[in-house]
């Protein structure tokens, strides 16, 4: 029992061995000291950032963004995944097209949205929403075709029309699938949105706040934005998660 | 009534007329006539293939015929109420719902209230004697719960006939006994007309009243054996003379009817 009560805190190890290994290259100067700050200054900007500074603000922003992205993405791509799944005949007609589209970089895609949208919020959140978009629809329209055939039948048997087998059993049957794409679309939304904030005028978010600390040679400041944008990513895999725990219970079982 | 061979026979519930059914070049039903008696067991058996599970499914109207008629005391398949009980629980199940939401799930079809959904399961409960926590989801439950729980959803809305697809033959041995037994106590208790497919032999006449056993493809009556022993039957059945006579009989025409392939 203590041994599994200890394996609970291992990841902490590779925690601190990094931390180790910073404090020891900084300390014998195995990278120049302005390129790599140590990780008391670091944290120490980090924590100023957060608290009240510059990297909160642009933090929060790019929290909206991609929280904006990946609801439009969501709002559009669940129902649609849906409507395709549901005739493997239609999704297979439009397979091609969204498999090309899911394989293009997103980032490919600026300078066309950048003259459909202008140099704004809305064209950051549209790029995003457009990949992540194309990540829930593939996979929602599979969990979807891959319901069980038996389940379908069950319900059909006891009499269930059309549209309350879509209701009641396809779209539970492709929540497990669906909450992948979730969590993989909101990574990608993430990636380009702190891309975009990197290079399309912006003022702000946390692209912006790793481009401009670096461009100023603010390295601490840089390392700490990069750290906040690593937090945010692995937070809100870990959310998506936690609801997918709460609400697909039986996922996997 | 008196049949034929001067057997007392029970009036038909279930009559198929000129079944046809063929899937690609594959004749599986030319012609097929049956009779299922009411309020009676039937197993299904015969040769791996033959369409064992094909002609409950055109009962029951899972696959399409492609000529003939099925009727049910003159009635139409739309016109009746039935259960239907598949082999793979874990699949047939609604995982999202309490085990007891997906006994209650039939009911919600037909739109009755909460309340009514409820007194009624709690009917079924009390009246069968089952002793499982439906509280529970179905993948917390043992397979044999969760076949208990998919018969039991069959049953919910007083079906008048009740279709059974090799609902054991997932289970392991143990469990195949127990439920055996189960079925046989819900048969009993309810009274219902119940068609079991079944690919195991002892468990056919076992739990019959009457055995089907088809030929080859095209699927014809090979026989339509009576095993009348006295219900409730258990262990001891087994090795009873007239059990052993019944079993050996359709082991007998099962093979002959093997060999002709």
């Amino acid at each position: 029992m203590r041994d599994r009560r200890l394996d609970a805190y291992l990841p902490i190890i590779g925690v601190i061995g990094l931390i180790v290994i910073w404090y020891l290259a900084v300390w014998y100067e195995v990278v120049d000291k302005v390129l790599l700050p140590s990780p008391t200054d670091t944290f120490r900007a980090l924590w100023k950032g957060m608290t009240g500074g510059a990297l909160g603000f642009d933090f929060w922003r790019t929290v909206e963004r991609t929280t904006a992205a990946t609801l439009i993405a969501a709002a559009i791509a669940i129902p649609l995944g849906i409507f395709l799944g549901a005739s493997e005949k239609l999704y297979r007609s439009v397979e091609f097209v969204i498999d090309f589209f899911r394989s293009t970089p997103a980032s490919a895609m600026f300078p066309l949205f950048l003259v459909l949208f202008g140099v704004g919020d809305k064209t950051k959140i549209s790029v995003a929403a457009f990949g992540a978009a194309l990540v829930i629809l593939f996979n929602v329209a599979y969990g979807v075709m891959n319901a069980r055939k038996t389940r379908l039948l069950a319900a059909r048997v006891m009499g269930a029309s059309r549209f309350r087998v879509l209701t009641d059993v396809m779209l539970l049957e492709s929540l497990p699938q669906t909450f992948v794409g979730l969590r993989n679309g909101v990574s990608l939304a993430l990636v380009i949105v702190v891309v975009a904030e990197m290079f399309i005028g912006s003022t702000d978010g946390l692209g912006h706040r790793v481009f401009e600390s670096q461009q100023l040679f603010a390295m601490p400041d840089m390392y700490a934005a990069i750290f906040a944008a690593g937090a945010l990513g692995y937070g809100l895999n870990l959310l998506f998660l936690m609801i997918e725990r709460r609400f697909v219970h039986w996922s996997g079982k | 009534m008196i049949g034929e061979r001067g057997e007392p026979t029970t009036p038909a519930h279930v009559t198929i007329r000129g079944l046809c059914k063929q899937f690609g070049d594959a004749v599986v039903y030319d012609r097929f006539d049956l009779d299922i008696p009411r309020g009676q067991l039937v197993s299904v058996f015969g040769p791996n293939g033959c369409g064992k599970s094909t002609l409950i499914n055109m009962i029951a109207g899972l696959v399409p015929s492609d000529a003939g008629e099925i009727l049910f005391d003159g009635k139409p398949l739309r016109d009746i109420k039935f259960g239907y009980v598949f082999q793979n629980y874990r699949e047939a199940l609604f995982p999202w719902l309490r085990s007891i939401d997906n006994i209650e799930y039939p009911l919600r079809l037909m739109k009755l209230a909460k309340a009514e959904r409820r007194a009624r399961t709690q009917r079924l409960v009390a009246h069968l004697g089952v002793n499982i926590d439906l509280a529970r989801y179905p993948y917390e439950l043992s397979g044999g719960q969760q076949q208990l729980v998919s018969i039991m959803r069959a049953l919910v809305v007083e079906p008048e006939i009740l279709f059974l697809d090799e609902p054991f033959s997932a289970l392991d041995y143990e469990m195949t006994l127990f439920m055996r037994d189960q079925l046989q106590r819900i048969f009993v208790e309810t009274g219902t007309t119940t068609v079991l497919v079944s690919h195991d032999l002892e468990e056919a006449v076992y739990l019959a009243d009457r055995i089907l056993l088809l030929s080859r493809r095209p699927a014809a009556v090979a026989d339509y054996v009576h095993y009348d022993a006295a219900r409730p039957r258990s262990d001891s059945t087994l090795s009873q003379g007239e059990f052993v006579r019944v079993k050996a009989h359709c082991l007998e025409v099962f093979q002959r009817e093997v060999r002709k392939g």
